[in-house]
């Protein structure tokens, strides 16, 4: 007895010494690695670690792509302009600005751009026409090749007067050669060479057509500047930084609408918003893999737990202390993490390379080499994931009862339920919003995410509750089975959720996205308008009508067109300045459109207001002492332009001013002439005036448009065919590409499904060997287990319809912009597929169960 | 090894349980002891408490001049990684490792340099040095419990716990078993408690105390 009070200093002593002899972080290290190779070839760590490497691989894919293109993007900028900065105006520049330039001591080229028609023979071709001062260019290499010099060399100055270069597209579309001659609006030239190399080709998104190159001294005898010529002026300086700086400060304070400064880092805006758009869509795509990863990797972590409580007992009682045992596993899944990262990351950049394969066309420059930033995000995802999702886990570990070698019915510590998951689900959100870009877009994915993932558990406890309720009559099997998912009731939710995402994933990424694709190109039917006809002259309306007819056409409606430019609304003037997007500021800097019409066009929805009416009803005249316009829904909302809201329009130098009567909703991509602000016939008297139309023009009358151009040489033929082809192909492109990242997102699915299925198993396993130990026929096990998995299939399945049909519709409407038709085939494959392949997959598992001796289960276990 | 007015109480819901009444007992250096008893009668709760994977509610364990109250979870596992071996009815191998793998565990967690040297070794000695790389799936019963043997042995424990050692083997084997350890036990001059129903098992030990119902009966 006084021995016990004595004893306290020897005890901690030897404490103290015991906790000495603890391994080492290193150690400890060293003994997880090889418990994790063990572990791994046991196949303990297959799932968990599959999942890891399809949400790195998916993740890093897409981020070293963007990385690579972004890269690109700067790297090209440089070269893109022809200058160090450019002024471009859509009005000629005010020679002040030039003198200013060269003030400072900077080098200074003009140029003018402006499509046209060039013709050679019986071949009229649309072409870029882009006129240049002496002095282009003053950045970048330009080459050419010569009648005299077939090798490509840096040219002498610019073409002499009279004389044209062009590239090989217009050579090829004219069908002529070096030394011949061709028109460009009333001037012939010579072509005396052919353009090799231009800096402003060198990134090749959406060029539009063949160029051509000519001295600006010959451009006024061509006789194409005239009212409503889409003409762009351009001023490009270069010189020393300093001064260049100094330039872009003034200039800008000089210039008005219309005009404004771009230098290398604005150029190109459209292939840096296309591709980003892109981006952000492939970066979706990835997050959606990630997701279902974090679904196989928290399934199979939890398996993880459960199979290696009973090792850690024997640890524990082996003498292993607590903050081992958590060392232990931590180090292990700290390998396991950094070992499935890298080879996610291998595996994304072989995905990359596909990518940039895919995409090569559109992109049309050399990818620079991918930089290491990506490896850094897929690790971090990597280890959220892990850590995530399989800490508290591993932290509830530590917790096993010693006393479990004895009893084994001392069961899993608790906080590996809904708790853990929690997390996991923070970490995962952390992730989602950081690789999302912009926080809107993450916060999208992760609350339809976890709002889905909460719909699933929630109708799957009432469920459980209405089956307890009606089930009592059912048959033997099926009342055992729906006994076992209710008294699993945590594994039969998680198994169900994580079911019904991977099945939703699958039907969205399989039978959704087809349709939204075919709906999309449904929108452009096959006698779409291919033809525009722009800049035709009041007086030319007359004998183009007669043009047609004479050639077996019925005439197309001629569209009357005034340029103007927004400068106030309801009295207060605006400036790009007041816009913080992009499209607001170029809408404002630019000239728009204006049309006058009588009625509405077929395709346009009155949304908000009301359509104008005649004064009298048999009269054509419209009352214009309070003038009215009709303004598209979408600009509306872009400028912030209300109903009734007074616009002031300056066309011509003079005013225009009137209410806003009604917002309309135009198809854009019907491909028909619409307008973005429609007046009442006879508001727009007097201002200057060009018409416009659109018509379909079959492939074999192609030779027509040769013989319009000849007949109206000022009118520009815009074959919009090749637009229209080209855009289906950056469609197709752009599909393919997000097919194939999709893939991943399908692996993942797959991925989940088998956690979901192996989540189970091992209690699936216990059960059949106490049924076959009462004497339960294979028969009637069989049965058991198929009523559990058809009722979980069916479930999952049908959820998973549900909401592959709601994703789809947000889809369609929010993003695409086309109408979404249900499709009963995702229903039934959503319900037959879930149904039949969980019910398979569930049964392929568990039969070996039904032959297998129950002692021989009841030893492994 | 000295056990004093051991007494544990477990809360049912609505009344206490008392699983085990005032056990005193005392075991010398190299000493077998059995304790005997029928099924309920507390023979495992005692065990664990003895070896200290459980806690009494009331009364004291002394190990090797250690109070285990003084000693917090990971204390007590610093004793028994220092002291202590195990052999259990059900085996308690990991499944995911092989059977050297099994007995290197003790000796990996110590730090041990030469733990695959003294795994095979041991493994050799219980006769199995055909089997090292075999699954616990794939060994039988009476295999699997040498392998335990082997890794309750492999870091020279001071005292080896034995809860019901044959209970899941048939007598055959169950001698063979009771052989091994008995053997070993000698030669490392193990102090040995070992738990029971087995009465031929329990002859083999140099004293017996039997529990009935939680007290100790005789001994």
């Amino acid at each position: 007895m006084a021995e016990a009070a004595a004893q306290p200093a020897p005890l901690s002593a030897a404490q103290r010494a015991a906790a000495a002899r603890e391994l080492s972080w290193r150690r400890a290290l060293a003994l997880s690695a090889r418990l994790l190779g063990r572990d791994w070839r046991a196949g303990e760590l297959r799932v968990l670690a599959v999942g890891l490497i399809v949400a790195v691989a998916s993740l890093t894919t897409v981020a070293f792509f963007a990385d690579r293109v972004k890269q690109a993007l700067s790297a090209e900028a440089n070269q893109l302009l022809g200058a160090d900065l450019m002024l471009i105006s859509d009005r000629p520049i005010a020679p002040s600005f030039a003198e200013r330039a060269r003030e400072l001591g900077l080098a200074t080229v003009d140029l003018v751009r402006f499509p046209s028609m060039t013709v050679a023979g019986e071949s009229t071709v649309l072409t870029e026409i882009k006129a240049v001062g002496p002095g282009y260019p003053l950045k970048g290499r330009i080459a050419i090749r010569t009648e005299a010099q077939a090798e490509p060399v840096r040219p002498q100055g610019i073409p002499e007067p009279g004389t044209v270069w062009v590239d090989d597209r217009l050579l090829g579309r004219l069908s002529v050669a070096i030394g011949d001659a061709l028109r460009v609006g009333e001037r012939r030239f010579r072509i005396a060479a052919e353009v090799v190399e231009d800096p402003e080709t060198s990134v090749g998104f959406l060029n539009l057509g063949p160029r051509l190159t000519l001295n600006l001294a010959d451009l006024p005898s061509t006789g194409l500047i005239a009212v409503g010529s889409r003409v762009s002026y351009r001023l490009g300086v270069a010189g020393a930084p300093g001064a260049v700086a100094a330039f872009r400060a003034q200039a800008q304070r000089g210039i008005g609408p219309g005009q404004r400064v771009e230098d290398v880092r604005d150029a190109r805006p459209e292939i840096r918003s296309a591709l980003e758009r892109a981006e952000r869509f492939l970066g979706l795509s990835a997050l959606l893999s990630v997701m279902l990863a974090a679904v196989a990797v928290a399934l199979a972590a939890r398996r993880y737990l459960r199979r290696h409580l009973d090792g850690v007992a024997i640890m524990r009682c082996l003498g292993a202390s607590q903050g081992l045992i958590l060392r232990l596993h931590v180090a292990q899944f700290v390998v396991l993490g950094v070992l499935a990262s890298a080879l996610g990351c291998v595996l994304g950049v072989a995905g990359q390379s596909v990518l940039a394969a895919l995409l090569m066309p559109l992109v049309g420059v050399a990818l620079p080499l991918p930089g290491w930033m990506p490896v850094l995000q897929g690790f971090t995802a990597g280890f959220v994931l892990l850590l995530g999702f399989a800490l508290p886990p591993i932290v509830a570990l530590r917790r096993v009862p010693t006393l479990r070698v004895l009893r084994r019915d001392l069961g899993l510590p608790d906080s590996a339920g809904w708790a853990g998951y929690a997390v996991g689900v923070a970490a995962l959100g952390g992730l989602l919003l950081w690789e999302a870009q912009d926080a809107r877009t993450g916060w999208y994915v992760l609350g339809g995410a976890v709002g889905t993932m909460a719909a699933l558990a929630l109708v799957t406890l009432a469920l459980l509750r209405l089956a307890t309720w009606s089930g009592r009559r059912a048959p033997f099997a099926w009342r055992f089975g729906l006994a076992n998912l209710r008294r699993r009731r945590f594994s039969t939710v998680t198994q169900v959720v994580a079911l019904g995402v991977g099945i939703m994933a699958l039907v969205l990424l399989t039978l959704v996205r087809s349709d939204l694709l075919a709906n999309w190109r449904q929108s452009l039917p096959a006698d779409a308008p291919n033809r525009f006809l722009v800049n035709i002259q009041p007086d030319q309306v007359e004998p183009l009508r007669a043009f047609f007819a004479e050639h077996g056409f019925a005439a197309p409606q001629m569209f009357p067109m005034v340029r103007g430019r927004l400068v106030a609304i309801n009295g207060r003037p605006v400036s790009s300045l007041d816009y913080s997007e992009d499209r607001a500021k170029r809408l404002i800097d630019r000239e728009f459109n204006l049309s006058w019409a009588a009625r509405p066009q077929v395709d346009n929805v009155i949304v908000a207001g009301r359509w104008w009416t005649p004064a009298q009803p048999d009269a054509p005249k419209f009352s214009v002492d309070d003038g009215s316009f009709s303004v598209e829904d979408g600009i509306a909302q872009t400028l912030g332009i209300r109903m009734h809201d007074r616009l002031t329009y300056e066309i011509a130098g003079r005013r225009l001013e009137g209410t806003v009567s009604s917002l309309r909703k135009v198809e854009w991509d019907s491909f028909r002439v619409n307008f973005f602000v429609v007046t009442p016939p006879g508001m727009l008297q007097g201002y200057p005036v060009s018409y416009v139309t659109s018509f379909h023009l079959p492939v074999e009358r192609g030779a027509l448009m040769d013989r319009l151009v000849q007949g109206f040489p000022n009118v520009l033929v815009i074959d919009v065919a090749s637009v229209l082809a080209q855009v289906q192909r950056i469609m197709d492109q752009l599909a393919k590409a997000v097919e194939f990242v999709f893939l991943f997102g399908l692996l993942a699915g797959l991925v989940v499904l088998f956690a979901a299925i192996s989540a189970t198993h091992d209690e699936r396993v216990f059960d059949a060997a106490i049924l076959r130990t009462v004497g339960a026929t294979g028969r009637q096990m069989l049965s058991a287990q198929a009523a559990e998995f058809l009722a979980i299939g069916a479930l999952a399945g049908l959820l998973a319809s549900i909401g592959a049909t709601l994703l789809g519709y947000v889809l369609a409407t929010r993003v695409l912009n086309v109408p979404y038709a249900l499709d009963p085939w995702v229903w039934l494959a959503g319900l037959a597929g879930g149904t039949g392949g969980v019910l398979l997959a569930g049964l392929a598992g568990t039969r070996r169960i039904l032959r297998t001796p129950p002692m021989e289960i009841f030893r492994t276990l | 090894m000295r056990a004093r007015g051991l007494t544990k109480q477990v809360d049912t819901g609505r009344n206490r349980l008392t699983i085990l009444q005032d056990v005193s007992l005392e075991i010398a250096p190299s000493e077998a002891v059995a304790i005997l008893g029928a099924s309920g009668s507390g023979k495992t709760t005692l065990l664990g408490l003895l070896a200290g994977l459980d806690t009494p509610t009331a009364g004291d364990v002394i190990l090797d001049g250690v109070d285990l109250a003084w000693l917090d979870e990971d204390g007590r596992a610093a004793l028994r990684r220092k002291l202590v071996g195990f052999v259990f009815q059900s085996f308690q191998l990991l499944p995911a490792l092989t059977a050297l793998e099994n007995v290197m565990l003790p000796l990996e967690l110590d730090g041990a340099p030469d733990a695959r040297e003294s795994a095979t070794a041991l493994l050799a000695r219980v006769g199995l040095a055909e089997r090292l790389d075999h699954y616990p799936r794939q060994l039988s019963g009476g295999e699997q419990q040498r392998v335990a043997i082997a890794r309750a042995f492999a870091g020279t424990p001071r005292l080896l716990f034995a809860d019901e050692p044959t209970g899941n083997l048939d007598s055959a084997t169950g001698d063979e078993v009771i052989h091994l350890m008995f053997d070993l036990n000698r030669e490392q001059r193990t102090t040995l408690l070992l738990v029971t129903h087995d009465e031929r098992l329990a002859a083999r030990c140099g004293r017996r105390l039997r529990l009935a119902a939680g007290r100790m009966v005789d001994g």
